[in-house]
């Protein structure tokens, strides 16, 4: 629906590879691109060009240009676009076009100097990287690169904004070009993390064919893995990307509904939901809310036991609902297994009727999302109108956060939480609660708990006086 | 033969087969009043006389028998029901509803039936199925009342059924046809001396007997007293009270519905064993020394009194203890029920006393519910309902309520007559439950009626997205009254080096007077400020100052800064409290700079973009100018390189002049640019320069806060006036400024049945490339984009601005929170639509 044809005069996304091996021009038959010509190359990111700013016996320098369309409709929730000038994967996908038979080390001129290493300088004056220098280097030195990654500075007008998150890269070592390519091919896409077009079942076999001989035994395999392959999409993500753009606000910071905390070890994760599930046996509950259900790690656990007869899970975002679904693979699920289970969207700042009768609630890791002068309209919803006979609250104990030797001191563990307590702040607040809505309320640790500081999550059983 | 049915009558014809039921309900009722078990029949099976298919038949019949009863419709259920399982089945759904089951047999002769079937050729069943109708029905005449039919009419012989006639009869709650004006009194308790107090206060003439004693009271102008019920018990004076009550309601002068107090009143005087607590013996002892007779008459206006009362056209309710809108105008056991005593949690209190359910915080009826029961410190509209029991009895005050004016009355207790059993007191403010709003009043497809705009739909899944945010981001609903609208940019210029121009939206507003107003380069901020402390609680129900939110709720900042703005805001409002007659000021405007709010998006993609770009530029410039060195064909490449590297400057050069550092309050500045509303009155019919004459005198109290609006007035008919116009625009952003909104001059303004779009914005060439990218100014570039379309963006516009009147119409009307949160979730919600971020 937005103009569509592209701009043919516009370049910027720059990548420079040069070599000093002799006779160094020797480089065109490798790359199959003369140096004499400037050539230009449609792909599906744009017009791409070659031309080579230096050729001779000592040093050879070919250049890629790529032109972005620079006023297509930019990605939801942003005005302007980044893309016309910083590389990630739209650069890798024009190198997949324009450099085709390079990446695959054939060279019918110079069959011997494809198959072994040269000398040779990659510069990507723009590199888009999520996880800074420390990242590049993270990713290319196992791969034999000397990494040269300086940061650029967001505005020099305005220092204390501090860098951007691009990198002018520069890459040396002795690599076959082939090699080179396909390096750059997958881990620029990795570095920039954002991808900007639709993930297909393909792009697997895009990754392991690119990664052939390298990425199975490269220490970041995961992490280059799952960046590569990540995806989004979907409805939700697009209408909140609208309502974040109006406010200024990142999508990021919008949808973390699917994301544990960032630096919270996974074994926690598991703690706290057997943690959750022992209260929950010791109360005998049977039908069980799961308010704030995100992705439904702690749903899966309640099916698998037959106990938990009935089991509702909701979340506030419907996106998590959908995700929650696909992950429990709710269509595939039995019968008898299926039809314990409801997903469906609350809030816990409105009342919810519907939800009222069940023998227990949890609120897994849920309050310190609210803001704290959001948390009576929760309390009347959660404890005056829904009113099981039994809650579950868990949050992190900040006392906690100075073990954590990641997490610098004074920072939550997660950007979205609104506050992190203390075991007397929670008590205060779990103990007024109780008091105001008829509920008795016993306190205990979850995960491996300080003497002094106590344990990373503390976790509150609420009952309710008559029942 | 007159045959009665109430108004809201679920009528079950009894008959055997050949009886002749549907011939008579054809005849007495509509076609779709009547569902036929033939017909259903036929629905599930393709064959009306399936009898296999009896089960599911009945089970659709039930099924929309239902929905008509819940929507009080008159409904008959043409069925053999000889049998005594499916009239009981008949009785329960009734019921279920709070309608009365009515019972019409048709009790013919087994030779008439048997005639009857044999002359149609469908009907194959012979006369044994026919004798068993018969034989049934003959069982159950005697137990029809006991099975629960509220009226029972049989009818004899085919004489009887001819000339039958239907009478529908209004219920006795059904008082819609008056319509007062009202004076709605709450509970009394035996407090007749308070009692004439207020009646006096009122402006009711007192009738008195020979001995002195008040039987009566008239109002010169014809209004009438309601009770709430409850006049007995406790107090002083119970047969000084029912003596005046009684006359007046005899006269005609008074209605009056049963409280519980009255109900047991009965039962004690007609000696059933009741346990006498509650001030109930008080009562027997005071009646004790009044003449039998006068017991009598006490005993006999108690008994007729009724659960409640639906008056003036359905817009008033009373009912003793309040009721919920799904037993509005009903009738049955639990509507009584609930009319008398109220919905208990089942928990009880630390006095022992039960614990209401708080009904009226879930009400979202149309109606105004009155009520008394539970005493209450003071009178408060809660969702459109008001208890007016104020605990006089227990040395509080009598309260009445002035229907239609709305206005509460209320005199003082003389003393303490009974000691109550829970403190009469105040709760504390932040003990109080926050004000509810529920999940339905926010989500699933919904149709908010505007008066600017009629109806305006929200889709499911744009309510959905809204929850989210709404949830975890904005502030408590009790502040978020109102959002700003989207606002579209003026028709596309059409050639030229601009995208936006001064000619295309003075064209827009077709030869009506406009205002040009500066468009600041800040957020959208709405500010709600209150004159003292005491504002908040009282009516926003949330302590606190106010708030200053975003245009999708969020705060700007912190609560310790927020209150400090506040402050300021708050003395530099001094001069206006009086003036507007108010303690509260809800202002849209402007806050400065952009970074204050805006400084993620400027860092992550504004001055990203630029980073980006000024890193690649001098390289790829340096590669080609290598390469052209070289003799390779590339200066055309090199040329545009250069050029693109000037937007590349200018573009960083337009979003730096929106950043500037703030620190506290430091650099933050306001720029109020229309009072949106104020206690009572909304003010979107002034016009605009008296909205910033307003915000001039806002400057001229605080001018290192406030920011002065400039202005130019247009007069699109006049093309001298129109060309100052675009000089004026011109000049603003040639020099830097962001452009500017034209607005009409009036503020609303209708062309036929809609507004005028409320503003539209005409953006400087050079504020546009932080929107549209640096390079958007290459006339190849400038030529697509003007491809751009509008008519959506318009019509979100629209629809949002009535929607925000809306709310703040229901706001300064005093309508409960979840009406004006409906509107506002509204806005929230049609701001999810996919439209382009750019327009």
């Amino acid at each position: 629906m937005w103009p569509g044809t592209a701009v043919r005069d516009t370049s910027r996304v720059l990548l420079t590879l040069t070599t000093t091996i002799r006779p160094a021009t020797d480089l065109g038959y490798l790359l199959f691109k003369h140096p004499a010509k400037a050539q230009a190359f449609s792909t599906a990111a744009g017009a791409a060009h070659v031309f080579y700013p230096a050729a001779d016996e000592d040093v050879c320098t070919a250049a890629l240009l790529l032109e972005v369309d620079p006023v297509a409709r930019p990605r939801d929730g942003q005005h302007v676009s980044d893309r016309p000038y910083a590389a990630g994967s739209q650069l890798a996908v024009a190198m997949a076009t324009v450099f085709r038979t390079a990446m695959t080390g054939r060279c019918d001129a110079r069959p011997e100097l494809a198959e072994r290493p040269i000398p040779l300088s990659v510069r990507v004056p723009a590199t888009s990287c999520r996880g800074g220098a420390a990242l590049v280097e993270r990713l290319f030195a196992p791969l034999g690169w000397r990494v040269d990654a300086r940061p650029v500075p967001l505005d020099p007008e305005f220092p204390d904004w501090g860098d951007s998150r691009y990198l002018d890269l520069r890459l040396d070592g002795e690599a076959r070009v082939a090699d080179a390519l396909k390096h750059l091919y997958v881990l620029l896409p990795v570095l920039d993390d954002t991808k900007h077009y639709w993930v297909a079942e393909d792009e697997v076999g895009k990754l392991l064919r690119a990664g052939a001989g390298w990425l199975a035994g490269h220490p970041e395999r995961d992490l280059i893995s799952a960046r590569y392959l990540a995806h989004q999409g979907g409805y939700v993500r697009t209408a909140l990307a609208q309502l974040a753009e109006l406010d200024g606000a990142t999508e990021e910071s919008l949808d973390n509904a699917l994301t544990e905390p960032v630096n919270a070890p996974a074994p926690l994760a598991v703690v706290r939901r057997q943690a959750v599930l022992a209260a929950l046996r010791e109360v005998g509950a049977r039908r069980v809310l799961d308010l704030g259900c995100g992705g439904g790690a702690l749903l899966r656990d309640l099916l698998a036991d037959p106990a938990f007869t009935e089991i509702v899970g909701t979340d506030v975002s419907a996106g998590a609902l959908a995700a929650a679904e696909r992950r429990l693979g709710l269509d595939r699920l039995p019968d008898h297994t299926r039809e314990r289970l409801t997903l469906r969207q609350s809030s816990l700042t409105y009342t919810d009727p519907s939800l009222a009768g069940y023998d227990a609630a949890v609120l897994m890791e849920v309050v310190e999302h609210v803001d704290p002068s959001r948390l009576p309209a929760l309390e009347r919803a959660v404890f005056g109108t829904a009113r099981p006979a039994h809650v579950v609250v868990t949050t992190p104990n900040v006392e906690y956060n100075a073990l954590f030797p990641a997490l610098p001191a004074g920072q939550a563990r997660h950007p979205d939480h609104r506050f992190e307590w203390t075991r007397a702040e929670f008590r205060e607040w779990a103990g007024a609660v109780a008091e105001r809505r008829g509920y008795t309320v016993r306190y205990s640790p979850v995960g491996p708990e300080d003497a002094e500081l106590g344990a990373p999550t503390q976790l509150a059983l609420f009952s309710r006086k008559e029942a | 033969m007159d045959l009665a049915i109430p108004d809201m009558a679920l009528v079950v014809l009894i008959g055997a087969s050949g009886s002749g039921k549907s011939t008579f309900a054809r005849r007495h009722f509509r076609p779709t009043q009547v569902l036929s078990s033939d017909y259903f029949r036929g629905l599930v099976s393709d064959d009306e006389n399936d009898q296999s298919a009896t089960v599911p038949a009945f089970e659709a019949l039930h099924y929309v028998a239902g929905k008509r009863l819940q929507a009080g419709r008159v409904t008959v259920v043409d069925a053999t029901n000889t049998q005594r399982e499916p009239r009981a089945q008949l009785v329960r759904l009734a019921r279920e509803h709070d309608v009365l089951p009515v019972a019409i047999v048709l009790d013919l002769p087994e030779s008439t039936c048997v005639r009857r079937n044999a002359d149609r050729p469908d009907r194959d069943f012979g006369a044994r199925v026919v004798k068993r109708h018969v034989s049934e029905l003959r069982r159950s005449l005697g137990s029809l009342r006991r099975e629960g039919f509220r009226h029972v009419h049989v009818l004899s012989d085919e004489s009887e059924v001819d000339s039958a006639r239907i009478v529908v009869e209004p219920l006795r709650n059904d008082l819609r046809g008056e319509t007062g004006p009202f004076d709605v009194i709450g509970d009394v308790h035996g407090c007749r001396a308070e009692l004439e107090e207020l009646l006096d206060t009122l402006g009711y003439a007192i009738e008195r007997d020979a001995g002195g004693r008040a039987v009566g009271a008239r109002h010169p102008l014809g209004r009438r007293v309601v009770f709430v019920g409850d006049l007995v018990d406790r107090g002083p004076d119970t047969p000084g009270v029912l003596r005046l009550a009684m006359g007046m309601v005899e006269a005609g002068n008074a209605l009056a519905v049963c409280g519980n107090h009255e109900q047991k009143l009965v039962r004690a005087l007609r000696g059933k064993k009741v346990t006498v607590a509650h001030g109930l013996g008080e009562s027997l002892a005071q009646l004790a020394e009044e003449p039998a007779e006068y017991r009598a008459r006490v005993e006999a206006f108690c008994d007729q009194l009724i659960g409640h009362y639906v008056l003036d056209g359905g817009k008033l309710v009373v009912a003793h203890a309040g009721l919920p809108e799904r037993y509005h105008g009903r009738a049955s056991g639990r509507v009584r029920g609930f009319a008398l005593y109220g919905d208990t949690t089942g928990e009880t209190d630390e006095y022992g006393l039960p614990v209401r359910y708080p009904w009226a915080n879930d009400y979202r009826g149309s109606a105004t519910v009155l009520y008394g029961h539970t005493p209450v410190p003071e009178a408060e509209w809660v969702n459109g309902t008001m208890c007016l029991d104020t605990g006089c009895v227990f040395g509080g005050k009598l309260t009445a309520l002035r229907y239609p004016e709305r206005e509460v009355v209320s005199v003082k207790a003389h003393e303490v007559w009974y000691e109550p059993v829970r403190p009469l007191a105040p709760e504390p403010v932040a003990d109080r439950e926050p004000t509810a709003l529920a999940l339905t009043d926010v989500v699933g497809k919904r149709v908010v009626e505007t008066a600017v705009l009629g109806q305006v739909t929200v889709r499911g899944e744009q309510a959905a997205a809204a929850l989210e945010v709404m949830s975890r981001f904005a502030v408590d609903p009790r502040w978020l009254l109102y959002l700003p609208p989207t606002m579209a940019p003026a028709e596309t210029h059409p050639d030229g080096d601009v995208l936006e121009h001064p000619r295309e939206a003075f064209a827009g507003f077709g030869g009506i007077p406009v205002l040009c107003e500066e468009k600041h380069m800040g957020s959208r901020a709405v500010v709600l400020v209150t004159r003292d402390p005491d504002v908040a609680p009282r009516r926003f129900g949330i302590e606190g100052d106010g708030a200053v939110h975003t245009r999708t709720g969020r705060p700007f900042f912190d609560a310790a800064l927020t209150e400090r703005l506040l402050a300021r805001v708050r003395a530099a409002a001094a001069g206006l409290w009086d003036e507007l007659g108010t303690d509260w000021l809800l202002l849209d405007a402007e806050l400065l700079p952009w970074s204050a709010k805006a400084g993620e998006l400027i860092t992550s993609q504004y001055a990203s973009v630029g980073a980006a770009a000024e890193s690649a530029l001098p390289a790829a410039l340096s590669a080609l100018s290598a390469a052209a060195d070289r003799g390779v064909p590339v200066a055309d490449l090199l040329a545009r390189m250069e050029s693109r590297a000037a937007n590349v400057a200018a573009f960083r050069a337009a979003y730096r002049r929106y950043c500037w550092p703030t620190s506290g309050l430091d650099g933050v500045r306001l720029a109020p640019f229309q009072v949106l509303a104020a206690e009572g009155a909304t003010f979107h019919d002034r016009p605009h320069t008296w909205h910033l004459a307003v915000a001039e005198r806002l400057r001229a109290a605080d001018p290192d806060l406030f920011t002065r609006t400039r202005t130019l007035a247009v007069d699109t008919a006049d093309p001298e006036s129109v060309a100052a116009g675009i000089r004026w625009w011109e000049d603003m952003t040639a020099a830097g400024g962001e452009g500017m909104v034209v607005k009409p001059a009036a503020n609303l303004v209708r062309a036929g049945r809609k507004p005028v779009q409320p503003g539209v914005k005409v953006r400087g060439r050079e504020y546009l490339r932080v929107i549209y990218g640096p390079d958007y100014t290459e006339p190849d570039n400038l030529a697509r984009l003007r491809d751009r379309r509008l008519g959506h963006k318009r019509s979100l516009a629209l629809r949002e601005y009535a929607l925000g009147l809306e709310a703040l119409d229901r706001l300064t009307r005093g309508e409960p929170l979840w009406r004006v949160h409906e509107c506002v979730f509204a806005i929230l919600a049609l701001e999810s639509e996919p439209v382009d971020p750019r327009l």
